[in-house]
């Protein structure tokens, strides 16, 4: 299995500097160096002495993929592109076009993230499942024809009007939370619960459907008919021997979104003032910051990169038959 | 099992309700943001929407950056708070500055020279004694004199995360030299201040100084002389300006020509330090009120009273209605009075007004959401709805010293140039685009249909008939009144297009408007610029595109129509006209005339004008610069916006000020007052936790009876 591992992370390289190059011809199409300098020196009086100067303190002043007066590897080394790129991957993001340690943002703004990410991630995971479950035991009943139109409707519902909605009744006419923010330690608990809350409620329609389909899938397997033919009641049955054996399709869609959870989330954490990551990457994009847009979607890529080899190795976990190599 | 854990569950549920009850029996409020400690404090609770990029007093140039920069920093002179028309007084320093001019041999000339005669002006300027920085790390001194902490080792800047890390801190006299050093900093290409390139026009030696240093390190330029700017004495320094340029007192006033001591340089220049994020970009270091104790602008920013600040007071004179206002209350009694002030970041508008309501904010604008719910216009008049008068909260609205306009490209063959014809097709347009209208619509009211270039409150604005625009409006029962569309459409027949009908093409004429602003929402405001261009029976082309395109456009004059704002940087006329004077035209010279305009006549009037005090004779001038451009048209002002602010009745001394910044250290908060109403207003509704706990409880005990009887069920199957 190591091996295994070992071969997928080289394999990674080339796909990280494939991302690499078309983040970097992407962002360029759209801004140049001097659209990057009046942007960030703002609207007043620039000059282009002034413009000159930001880009030559921030090493926008060499060509952008070739320098053609270059000498041998110079042609490629002294040019933007490596400049900036080759720290990637020794996971140096440098300094963000306005001055920040980008490293640095990114250890402070994850936590926050993972706060409210993660437990929305276990919670609704648990809620998701359990309520599948009891559909699929309902299933052929009113109960479940029921259940799944209330889960169209729940899925057809904006997120935004959750987070409104919840704001409102919740912290608004109820007053029960603070309608955003937040805190450090144990004193974030009254800020995430509603948050937690609404991610919970808001992805249960399309969560129940997803996972429901999956049980209805195992539930008509041999091994079910041969577990009931044993005496297990449909309770034990659906908990000891459809759970484990649909876990593989579950995995498939949780254990790859682990490492990417501190990443956050852009309207969440926006609507509720939670200082995470969720919008840093559109903030860079809004203020032309190539430093921290490159960053981030390096940094998004490798996590992805993680989050499928750690999706493999979980189905060796779950699924005895399953060997990597 | 399954009963035992619904039972189990439900017994939760009744002991979470029963803690809520109680808790609100006691008064505490669910939703309070804040820790229970900070109740009764003299902290002031504001929000933010945007954090500020830099904090360096030689970079920051954008209005939410002096939002936190002029509580810290203390230029030599500051505005009068409660006096109108703006008026420059002393801050840090003793008195205002001796001026003194100078020819070109330099040889002092009389405070009544003529301004072609004045090679040189020179501003010197006292500092008053014993004021004293915040406390800072750079500051401490070890046993032996030495600084503490301006050799780092690598073990040291390890073990560091904030500035709040270092365990001392030190303090020394503000000094003469520190003003020296900070326009030293401005004059230097690696600090990039944004008014670099515009300075190197006026200080003396300004652009020799950053030619000689800019491959020296930013801690090199303490004891390299800068000719234009000398410290004279610890209390006194001077500046050289080249010529007679007025306007620089207002510049002495911002946080460009604070002080800063050199020991900052060095103490954030050690390496490692900036891996940390701890930058003076980050961690500013002032003797103003306060000082930044905290800096998280993904989160909050937090002020604090500077233990060190120097004696200042409370103004004892004002306008004459501020007395009876309650502004002048404190007067004479040492600032600050808030202890605290927290800023919290809100990106949404939605749970930003809830917070003002509940009383969590201190004070809020108004969002265009949640306009008719504070506003309502009553005859004319602005008033607050009967919700937010049942809450005493408090309205004050402000005309700001901005402007937003509609830009011809003077360079362009239709709609640019002096001919009578492009300058008919203009007048016809201004008169066709309906600003009162706009306003109304678009902006909540929020704004005043201009007359000319300068907003009221400026020198040189005139209100009334004398200020009318006469080639767009009438003076009818004395109020201006917006000419007839006829009028207009005889415009465009003089001009040669009959009916907006091209006669080259012999079809209607094509006009194209650039503009950066093509999302959903702002497409009915280009429908309506459209629908005023189309009473002419002009074609409206937008031609949206993004921020870097619309740039480039303007650059280089292939925009024909535009819209653009401007911010004044300081209050006089000359902040203005300048962005039409031809020796700043945008094509040709890389200047801030967007719209290319040149007419000499305006730009010697120009020239004559900005040199000059404030005086009959140059509102005279301004007045004639006006009719130029009214006659002209290289702009169709929109409006000059007005602000709205809302602050509950705890919340004292406030008075809007569209120049100032430094505004917290008068301001007051009746903490007491704001205990109490916070408390009425949100204690919480328990009786639906009881409910939901109830439905919650019947659907388990439901879920477990219906499941123990499908499994009976299919297990007997």
């Amino acid at each position: 299995m190591i091996s295994y591992i070992i071969r997928r992370f080289l394999y990674a390289i080339p796909i990280l500097i494939g991302v690499n190059i078309l983040t970097f011809v992407l962002f360029f199409i759209v801004n140049s160096p001097d659209d990057m300098a009046r942007m960030q020196l703002g609207q007043k009086h620039v000059t282009q002495q002034a413009i000159d100067n930001w880009k030559q303190q921030h090493g926008y002043d060499a060509p952008l993929l070739w320098d053609e007066k270059g000498e041998g590897a110079e042609k490629i080394t002294k040019t933007i592109f490596y400049q900036k790129s080759v720290g990637l991957f020794l996971f140096r993001f440098g300094t963000s076009d306005s001055g920040r340690n980008i490293g640095a943002d990114i250890k402070e703004r994850a936590w926050p993230s993972m706060a409210v990410a993660l437990p929305t991630l276990i919670l609704g995971l648990i809620v998701d499942i359990c309520v599948a479950l009891m559909v699929v035991l309902f299933r052929g009943s009113k109960l479940e024809l029921g259940g799944m139109i209330l889960c169209v409707i729940l899925m057809s519902v904006s997120s935004l009007f959750y987070i409104i909605g919840g704001q409102f009744v919740i912290a608004k006419v109820l007053r029960w939370v603070p309608i955003s923010g937040y805190d450090e330690g144990f004193a974030a608990v009254k800020f995430i619960i509603l948050p937690v809350l609404i991610g919970v409620f808001a992805g249960i329609g399309s969560g129940v459907r997803w996972y429901r389909t999956l049980f209805l899938e195992e539930v008509e397997k041999d091994y079910v008919r041969t577990a009931r033919a044993k005496g297990l009641t449909e309770t034990q049955t659906l908990f000891r021997h459809v759970l484990p054996n649909a876990m593989i399709p579950i995995l498939t869609g949780v254990v790859v979104v682990l490492p990417t959870l501190f990443m956050g989330s852009l309207i969440m954490e926006s609507f509720f003032s939670i200082p995470g990551l969720g919008s840093y990457t559109i903030d860079a994009i809004n203020s032309q910051d190539f430093a921290i847009v490159r960053a981030m979607v390096f940094l998004g890529s490798v996590l992805y990169v993680i989050g499928l080899l750690l999706t493999d190795i979980s189905y060796t976990l779950v699924d005895p038959r399953v060997r990597l190599s | 099992m399954s009963s035992f854990l619904s039972y189990n569950l439900l017994f939760r549920t009744c002991v979470l309700i029963a803690i809520i009850l109680l808790a609100s029996c006691d008064g505490v409020q669910l939703n309070n943001p804040y820790p229970a400690e900070q109740n009764g404090q003299a902290i002031l609770y504001q929000s933010f929407d945007e954090r500020p990029k830099h904090l360096d007093p030689a970079v920051a140039y954008s209005e939410n950056e002096y939002a936190f920069l002029a509580q810290i920093y203390e230029p030599p002179f500051q505005y009068h708070y409660l006096k109108r028309p703006y008026e420059l007084v002393p801050l840090t320093a003793a008195k205002l500055p001796d001026i003194s001019y100078f020819n070109k041999k330099n040889e002092k000339l009389s405070a009544n020279a003529d301004a072609k005669e004045i090679a040189f002006t020179d501003y010197i300027i006292d500092i008053k004694p014993n004021i004293n920085y915040q406390p800072h790390p750079a500051l401490a001194k070890a046993g032996n004199g030495e600084y503490r902490y301006h050799h780092l080792n690598q073990t040291e800047i390890d073990s560091l995360n904030t500035l709040a890390d270092f365990a001392e801190t030190g303090t020394r006299e503000l000094t003469a030299e520190d003003y020296v050093y900070q326009i030293k900093r401005l004059a230097h290409p690696k600090t990039q201040s944004p008014i670099a390139e515009m300075m190197k026009g006026y200080i003396v030696g300004f652009g020799e100084f950053a030619e000689k240093v800019k491959s020296l390190p930013k801690t090199a330029i303490k004891d390299l002389p800068l000719s234009g700017v000398t410290a004279i004495s610890p209390t006194q320094y001077r500046v050289r300006i080249n010529g007679k340029y007025p306007q620089f007192m207002y510049w002495l006033a911002m946080s460009f020509f604070a002080p800063m001591p050199w020991e900052a340089d060095v103490f954030y220049d050690q390496p490692g330090l900036s891996e940390k994020n701890i930058t003076l970009d980050w961690y500013p270091f002032g003797t103003g009120a306060y000082l930044l104790s905290e800096n998280n602008p993904n989160r909050r920013m937090i002020l604090e009273r500077n233990p060190n600040f120097h004696r200042e007071t409370y103004p004892t004179e004002g306008e004459p209605e501020d007395q009876a206002k309650g502004l002048l209350n404190d007067a004479g009694k040492a600032l600050p009075f808030i202890d605290k002030v927290i800023f919290t970041l809100e990106k949404e508008t939605i749970p930003r007004w809830t917070k003002f309501l509940q009383g969590y904010f201190d004070a809020s604008g108004i969002a265009s959401d949640s306009f008719d719910q504070a506003v309502q216009f009553s005859e004319g008049r602005v008033e607050l709805t009967p919700s937010m008068q049942e809450k005493h909260i408090q309205l004050q609205t402000s005309i700001e010293a901005s402007l937003f306009y509609t830009g011809f490209n003077m360079l362009d063959a239709t709609v640019g140039g002096n001919t009578e014809q492009a300058r008919k097709l203009r007048q016809a347009i201004a008169i066709a685009i309906d600003n009162e209208e706009f306003i109304s619509i678009f902006r909540n009211g929020r704004g005043e249909a201009p007359q000319g270039v300068i907003p009221p409150g400026i020198f040189g604005y005139l209100d009334g008939k004398a200020g009318l625009n006469p080639f767009v409006y009438d003076w009818i029962d004395d109020k201006p009144k917006r000419k007839n569309i006829a009028a207009a459409l005889q415009l465009m027949k003089e001009a040669g297009y009959e009916n907006g009908i091209d006669p080259k093409t012999r079809q209607p004429l094509i006009l194209n408007i650039d503009t950066t602003s093509a999302s959903i929402d702002d497409r009915p405001r280009l429908s309506w610029y459209r629908k005023q261009f189309a009473k002419l029976g002009i074609n409206l082309v937008i031609r949206d595109t993004d921020f870097n395109r619309f740039q480039d456009k303007i650059r280089t004059g292939n925009a024909q129509i535009f819209t653009l704002g401007w911010n004044a940087d300081y209050p006089d006329p000359e902040n203005f006209f300048f962005l039409l004077y031809g020796g700043n035209s945008k094509v040709k010279f890389g200047g801030e005339n967007g719209a290319n305009y040149q007419n000499p006549e305006f730009d010697r009037l120009f020239e004559q004008m900005r040199n000059m005090d404030n005086n009959s004779q140059r509102l005279q001038l301004i007045q004639q610069m006006e009719g130029i451009i009214r006659r002209d048209l290289p702009w169709i002002v929109n409006f000059f916006p007005k602000k709205f602010t809302l602050s509950h009745n705890w919340y004292n001394n406030r008075k809007p000020h569209a120049m100032a910044n430094n505004e917290l250290k008068y301001q007051r908060l009746d903490t007491v007052s704001r205990t109490q109403q916070r408390q009425a207003w949100n204690a919480p509704i328990v009786w639906p936790l009881l409910l939901f706990g109830i439905i919650f409880a019947i659907l388990l005990a439901f879920s477990v009876h219906a499941v123990r009887s499908r499994t009976r069920k299919n297990y007997n199957d």
